[in-house]
Order: structure tokens, then sequence, then C-alpha cells
């Protein structure tokens, strides 16, 4: 469609900003630099919106916004039917995340500002937060399921780099490995599936895959390993990709961990845009998900459910509160999973409600991107007052810091879904959606939501009310240019669960009026002001409850506090298994065996030159008798021919 | 008669390149070398004369034996002490340069005499004239040598140069 | 018919060879000079013998010959400026000394 034609220059710059800022970053002041990426950011934002207002008010055609694709080139093509392609798609849920992106993108650029004044690699740092932006806005508007690929392993690289952003802290460098190889492992998984996938499809896009055109059953039909089709084994590998990204258990172990990077980092990395690219994934292959391979969807659910309860426990004993808001991304993400995993059918409509979820899951995405960036600056503005991350050295900042106290409360309010902010209308689509497909699953996610009310409580009050701990100097108020994206967010926090979701993102396209359903809601929301009142109770005044509330539950508060001890299984399961028992000996085969024979092949190599190297004389004398000697022989030679 | 004049003449020069080239090589005193390469040059040119190349053995005598040999003599008495002696040859390395040398002088000389050559046609008294030569010197047709001449000339003024640079003191 | 053809280049052989003799023995580097002289020079009897008994109507080797001669004496001073500078940096001319890149 013509009209999206500038839309490549939502690509093309944040690339030319980080080639700038990486090559010639160093040359600029940090104001300029910062100035730069923030402005060239800024142009991307409103482009995006330019795209989203045009794209939801172009005419509908059968009731459903047409899928755009206003590029598409090839780019390498093997075979007839193995191609690559590189483009631009544009559909409900991906000009929603070019919305969701560049804003909070842009926010982060704006704090980051204030909050990365005066650091050193400060050019580097927007350079890198360029190249992460550039790359997440490739993977949303992949054409094809390779493009997202190869923008896949791109963010994974940035938030890496992003990571180890202070490199020079041991920590800091630990935590990026573990990230990458984390999810450079889980996407091992997601490369066999595509390629399963595709090997069975015979093809990468996604509009050839979900339209319907092709069935995996029917073609990958008969073929079965350990007894689970070769449909549902593609699936699954796909998905495991995205649980990887997503920080699903049980390879969620990075993200605590990736809170070694710069809070705003934090913010838009791992808790609005690149952890949600597994839900992306996810709702991309919906329709391949939920008619071919139900019994994924399944397990997806499974998974989802367990991280969701998992991380809030988690997070409800956490007292560094990066943590405590990195497991409660993890438990928000499952959320939007679970919501995915429930749907049943693709129809959403007033008859049927089996897609209720991918509407709830994506609507969930786009508030939960809001609050938890919002819960993130807040988090950073605080550290930056405060200069650590442990809740007992902050305590009574609501005096000092109103601004950042009144933004962070109504994140507080939205994530733990109390209207009327956003996370709530959100939050009641997915337990509304669980509830749908059966009460057990919508009472565990109500639970759930229950302990997120309870811990983002416990963190608010532990931060701004509670027993004041004792600060070198007195903690103020951020700068402006943190403020104000808090301010921001704050605003669309309040307001965006009012927007008509349902009329832009649905499974079928169709639009759909959100009704709420007042059982579910108001469930919802009393299980919500539970938590909230038992938060209220133990950590508002300074008292011993919550020691003796901890004491009385002694193990499981122990198990939850090392996180049940996941990180020493893995570490149990590498070092002790398979680092003794499968690389040791592989690398003893390389030192003795493979090295051997180079080694051996370089004395031979030695020895033998060191023999001969008499012949190199240099003395031309010689030479010249060995030369004469060859002619002598050569025209005795012919001689004795002719 | 002139015959046997001219015979005995060449037998001389014979005899004299062939010993005074043996003793240029096997001399342990450079500057009789040196000598023995001058009584060598000069045999030659004779050899030229008697070819009826009276020109060439002119040129022969000015450059080779007036000019490089000057130039051998100098730089003979700028390195060496008079009378010093090089040292005696190893052995080996003369059995090595004999074997060499006469292994090559009878293969040569065995191809030579097996060799069937076109027919002579030596005609004696054909001197060529020095216009002739000259004309055939700065001549552009076919068998004249302009080209080759300006190439000599641009070499030569290359030698100067690099002379001049390599032998200059820094 | 008075000198045959081959004698000439007997001659020159053995020139030649006494050359390649005294090329491949003698340390001192004009001695070599010398040698290499006396291949030069037989080769240019060679040339002149060749073009007076086989092609007397014509000046190839005569040509030849005359512009060896030249490049003789240019190949004598540069090799000769080069010993000088040899004698000048390791004040003898003796090529086993000259082992700056040897083995």
């Amino acid at each position: 469609m013509e009209i999206f034609n500038y839309s490549f220059i939502i690509l093309l710059l944040p690339m030319l900003m980080f080639v700038t800022l990486g090559l010639c970053g160093h040359k600029m002041s940090h104001r300029t630099a910062g100035m730069l990426g923030t402005s060239g950011l800024f142009i991307i934002t409103v482009l995006a919106y330019i795209v989203a207002a045009q794209y939801f008010t172009m005419p509908r055609i059968d009731g459903v916004f047409a899928t755009v694709t206003p590029y598409n080139f090839t780019w390498l093509q093997f075979t007839e039917s193995l191609i690559i392609k590189l483009g631009i798609l544009l559909d409900p849920i991906s000009v929603m995340m070019l919305v969701v992106i560049t804003t909070v993108s842009l926010m982060v650029h704006i704090y980051s500002l204030g909050y990365m004044h005066g650091e050193t690699g400060f050019q580097r740092y927007y350079a890198f937060l360029s190249l992460f932006t550039f790359s997440m806005l490739g993977l949303v508007v992949a054409t094809n399921i390779f493009q997202m690929y190869i923008f896949w392993e791109l963010v994974g690289a940035s938030s890496y780099l992003l990571i180890g952003f202070y490199y020079t802290k041991q920590s800091a460098v630990a935590a990026s490995k573990k990230a990458f190889i984390v999810t450079r492992f889980a996407d091992l998984g997601f490369l066999i599936g595509i390629l399963l996938l595709s090997f069975f499809t015979k093809t990468f896009d996604f509009e050839t895959l979900t339209n319907g055109s092709v069935s995996l059953i029917d073609t990958a039909a008969g073929k079965s390993f350990l007894g689970i089709s070769a449909a549902s084994w593609a699936m699954a590998l796909i998905f495991m990709g995205g649980a990887g990204k997503s920080a699903m258990f049980p390879l969620h172990i990075w993200l605590p961990d990736a809170m070694e990077g710069p809070t705003p980092v934090s913010a838009l990395i791992h808790a609005a845009t690149m952890v949600v690219a597994g839900v992306y994934l996810v709702a991309r292959l919906f329709p391949v998900y939920v008619i071919q391979t139900p019994d994924v969807l399944m397990f997806i659910t499974v998974i989802g459910a367990i991280t969701a309860l998992y991380a809030a426990i988690v997070a409800c004993v956490q007292t560094d509160i990066k943590r405590v808001l990195a497991f409660s991304t993890i438990s928000q993400i499952a959320f939007m999973i679970v919501a995915l995993g429930v749907c049943t059918s693709m129809e959403l409509d007033h008859e049927g409600h089996g897609g209720l979820g991918y509407m709830a899951s994506m609507f969930h995405l786009f508030t939960h991107a809001m609050f938890k960036a919002l819960l993130f600056l807040g988090a950073g503005a605080i550290i930056h007052a405060v200069h650590s991350n442990e809740m007992s050295a902050m305590g009574g900042l609501r005096k000092y810091m109103p601004i950042t106290h009144i933004t962070f409360l109504i994140a507080c309010l939205a994530i733990a879904g109390i209207p009327p902010f956003s996370g709530f209308f959100s939050k009641d689509e997915i337990l509304a959606a669980a509830f749908d497909k059966s009460a057990f699953w919508g009472i565990w996610m109500s639970l759930v939501a229950g302990l997120t009310a309870f811990y983002m409580f416990r963190l608010y009050f532990n931060i701004f009310w509670g027993k004041e701990a004792h600060h070198e100097h007195t903690p103020h108020e951020a700068p402006k240019t943190m403020t104000i994206p808090l301010l921001f967010l704050a605003v669309v926090t309040c307001f965006a669960g009012f927007i008509p979701f349902g009329n832009f993102v649905t499974p079928t396209g169709l639009s759909y009026d959100i009704h709420l359903n007042w059982t579910v809601a108001g469930t919802s929301i009393a299980i919500a002001i539970i938590g909230i009142a038992l938060a209220t109770w133990l950590y508002m005044k300074p008292n011993d409850k919550p020691t003796r509330m901890a004491d009385s539950m002694r193990s499981l508060h122990t198990w939850a506090y090392h996180r049940f001890y996941f990180d020493e299984i893995y570490l149990f399961v590498t070092h002790k298994i398979i680092f003794r028992y499968i690389c040791a000996p592989i690398a003893w085969f390389d030192r003795h065996i493979i090295d051997g024979t180079m080694n051996l092949m370089a004395t031979a190599t030695q020895w033998a030159s060191y023999h001969i190297r008499g012949l190199q004389s240099g003395r031309l004398q010689s030479y010249a008798v060995v030369f004469l000697f060859g002619a002598l022989l050569v025209a005795f030679i012919v001689l004795c021919c002719m | 008669m002139e015959q046997v004049a001219g015979q005995i003449i060449f037998f001389l020069l014979s005899a004299v390149i062939v010993i005074c080239s043996i003793l240029a090589v096997t001399s342990r005193r450079i500057l009789r070398a040196a000598t023995y390469l001058l009584f060598v040059l000069f045999a030659t040119a004779g050899f030229y004369f008697q070819l009826d190349y009276h020109f060439l053995g002119a040129v022969q005598i000015t450059i080779y034996a007036g000019g490089i040999v000057v130039l051998f003599v100098f730089a003979i008495l700028l390195t060496s002490k008079l009378g010093e002696k090089s040292d005696k040859i190893s052995s080996t390395k003369r059995g090595w340069g004999l074997l060499a040398a006469i292994s090559g002088a009878a293969l040569c000389l065995y191809t030579l005499c097996t060799h069937d050559f076109f027919p002579s046609q030596y005609a004696a008294g054909g001197e060529w004239d020095m216009k002739a030569i000259g004309h055939m010197l700065m001549g552009m047709d076919k068998y004249q040598y302009l080209l080759p001449f300006e190439a000599i000339s641009v070499l030569l003024l290359a030698c100067i140069i690099g002379g001049i640079m390599i032998a200059r003191k820094r | 018919m008075e000198i045959p053809m081959i004698y000439y280049v007997v001659v020159s052989t053995i020139m030649f060879f006494a050359g390649v003799y005294g090329f491949v023995t003698r340390k001192n580097l004009l001695a070599i000079l010398i040698s290499l002289e006396l291949m030069l020079n037989a080769v240019d009897i060679n040339f002149v013998v060749f073009n007076r008994y086989l092609f007397p109507g014509q000046l190839e080797g005569f040509f030849f010959t005359l512009f060896a001669v030249a490049i003789a004496a240019a190949e004598t001073a540069i090799a000769i400026a080069i010993i000088i500078n040899i004698y000048r940096n390791i004040k003898n001319i003796k090529v086993d000394n000259l082992d700056k890149m040897k083995y």
C-alpha cells in the first residue's frame, strides 16, 4: 500500500543513529550524543504514530483491517521454494507494537538524559539504545519467521551489550553472559522449530502460514517423534525460543540477573519490549497454534501458569527492588502467555469467546509495557536518589520525592488491577478468558493477581512508607528529564484502559466491544483489595509482623528468597554434570588429540627445516654451482633424447 | 703465405687467450689476475681484427682494455694492499669448480663438434665501412639499430646516476 | 678457407669455462667480477664468429657484441661501485664475510 511507503524510515533511522553514534559518538559531547539519539527517536515515534493513525483509520475490508506489506523484497534465494525475504508487515498487532516500542523507547531516551548524566560511555549507551530500538522494530514488522529470527538475535545481542554496559563490574559481565547463553540456548530450539515448520509448510511467510492456505497438520501428517506429532514438536520448539526471550519457567533465570544493566535499560528491554517478544511470537503464529496444535497451546498454558505463580511468590520476598520488579515482569508476561494459551478458537464475537485471550493478551501487553516501564523508571529515580537497590536503604521516601511517589502509586494500582487504571481492564479480560477455559485456571490466575497486588504494595510501602532509613544525604526529587517521562507514562497508565482495544486487535480482526464481566471483575477487584490490605497491614507502619510471618513459614520463605534454588540447580547441572562428564573429556580430546596433531605437524616441519636449512645457505657461489649442474643435466638429457 | 701468417697469428692469440684466462682465474694475486684479463681482452681484440671487424676490435680495446681494466685496477688498488695474496682455495671448493668447468666444457665441446653448422660462407676482406655501420646504428629500418642504441644510452645514464648514488659517501 | 670456425669456438668455450671455474671458486669479489668478464667476452667472440662465418652479409652478431660491450662496461662500473661501498662498510671484499643475511 503506497501510503505506507515512508515506513522504512522507522527502521532506517535508528540504524543510522546507531552507526553515527557508534562510530562518531566518542567525538561528540554527551549532550550532543544524547540529544541526537533522542531527537532521532522522537522522529521515529511521530512516524510510528502516523502509521498507527493511518492504519487504524483505513476503511475495513469485510470488517477486518487489511494486512499491509509496503516492502517485501527477496534477500536470499537458495532454491525455488527456499527464499528469505526482508520486508515490513503492518497488521493490528505489529502497528500496536510499533507504538508501544517507540513510546517506551522515547521515554527511556529522555529519562536517560538525566539518569545517565555524566556516566562514562554515555554515547555508547545511546548507540546501543538505538541498536536495540532498530532490532526490536525490525522484529515486530518482520514479514516472515526468518526475518524475525534475525532481529530476534539482534535484540538478544543488544540486550547483551546493554546488560553488560558497566563492563568493569564483574557481576554485570556475568549477568550479560548468563542472559546471552540462556536465550541462545532457547533460540536453538527456536531455530529447530523454524526449520521443522518451514520444512513441512515450505514457507517462512507469516501471511501464508496464518491465512490457512497451508496446513501444518496435513503436511506433517504421520510424522512423529517420541509419540508427539511433528507439528506439535515444531510449534513447541518455536515456543521454546519465545519462552527463552520472555523468561518463562524454567528459562527465566537470566531476567533477574539482567537487572545489572542501567535501570532505564531494564525498563525498555527487560520490562516493556524485548521480553514480550515471546508473547508477540505466539500471537503472530496464533492461528497455527490455535487451529492446528491446540495441544501445544495447552502446554503453553501450563508453563505460563506455573511461571506466573512461581514468579509472584518469589517477588513477595525479594529485597532488591529491581529484582521484585523483574519477578513481577516475569509474572505479568506469564499472564499474557496464559491468556494466549487458554484460547480455544479464533472466534471472538458475541456468540463465541474462544479467542478472547488473544485480545486480552495483546491488551495486557500494551498496558503492561506502559506501567511496568513507569515502575522501572520510578525505581530508577529512587535508586538515583538513595544510591542503593535494597529496600532497607529506603523507606519514607514519599516526603522527598512527591512526583515519583504519585506516579509509582499509580503504576502499583494499575498492576494490582484497581479500576480505573489500565491494568484493571486488561487483567480483567485475561481472568475472564481463563475462567472461560475452566474454573481451575481462572482461580489459579486470580490467586496470582492477588499475590501481584500484595507484592507490589509491599514494595510500595517499603519504599515510600515504613521506617525511614538513615540517608547519607537527603534524597531529592529527580531532575526534570526524569520526571517528565514518569508523568507522561502515568497519564498513559491512567487512561490506556479506556482505549476500545477490541476494535483494533482481535484474532479474526473483526471488531469486538469489550464488556466487563462483573462477576469476574468484582472477584478480581476484591482479591486485589485483599492483597493491598494485607500489604498495608504488614508494611505501612514499622512493626515486627513481617518478621513473625516469615518465621512462621520459615522454609517457604527461605525457598522463595533463594528463588527455589533454580540457579543452584542450573549450576549443578552445568558444572557438576555437563562440564565434568561431557565437556572435560571433549576438552581433553581437543587438547591432546586435535592440538596434538597440529603440534606434531609443527614439530615435524620444524625438525625437517632445521635439517635442510643448510641448502639455503645464502652463498651465491654454491647456488651458482647447483644452477650450473642443473643446466648441464638438462642439456645432457636433451642431448640424450635427440 | 699470408694464410700461413694468419694461422700463426691465430694460434698465438688462441694460446694467449687460453693460458691467460686460466691464469686470470687461478692467480692468487688479484692485480696479476687483472693484468691477465687485460691480455685476454687484447687477444680477443686481435680475433676481431683477424675477422675483419676492425671497428669492433677498436671498441674492444678502448672500452674493455682502456676503460674497464683501468677501473678494475683502481678498484683493486683501493681495496687491497700491494702484493697481498688471496687465501688458498679449499680443495672441496676447487674440486666442485673443476668438476663444473670440465664437465660443462666437455658437454659444450662435444655438442659443438658433433653439430652440423650451415655451410660456411666466409668471405675474406669483407670489411664493413664505418659509414655503413653508422647508418645501421642510427637507422630505423629493418636490421637497423636505433632503438637498442637509445636504450643503451638510457641504460648508461642510469648507470651513471646509480654509480654516483652507490659510491658517494654518506 | 683459412681457419675453421670451430677453432674459434673451442677457444671461446675454454675461456668461458675458465670464467665459470673462477666464478665458483674465487673469494675476492673483484676476482669474481673478472671471471664474469671472461664469460661475457667468450660469448662476444661467439657472436662475432658466427656472424662472420655463417651470415657474412649481415651485422646482427656485430651489433650484439657492440651492445654487449657497452652493457658490460656499465655493469662493471656499477659492480665496482657496489664493491667499493661494501669495502667501506666491512673493510674487505671477501664473499664469505658478506654474511649479514646468511645462515
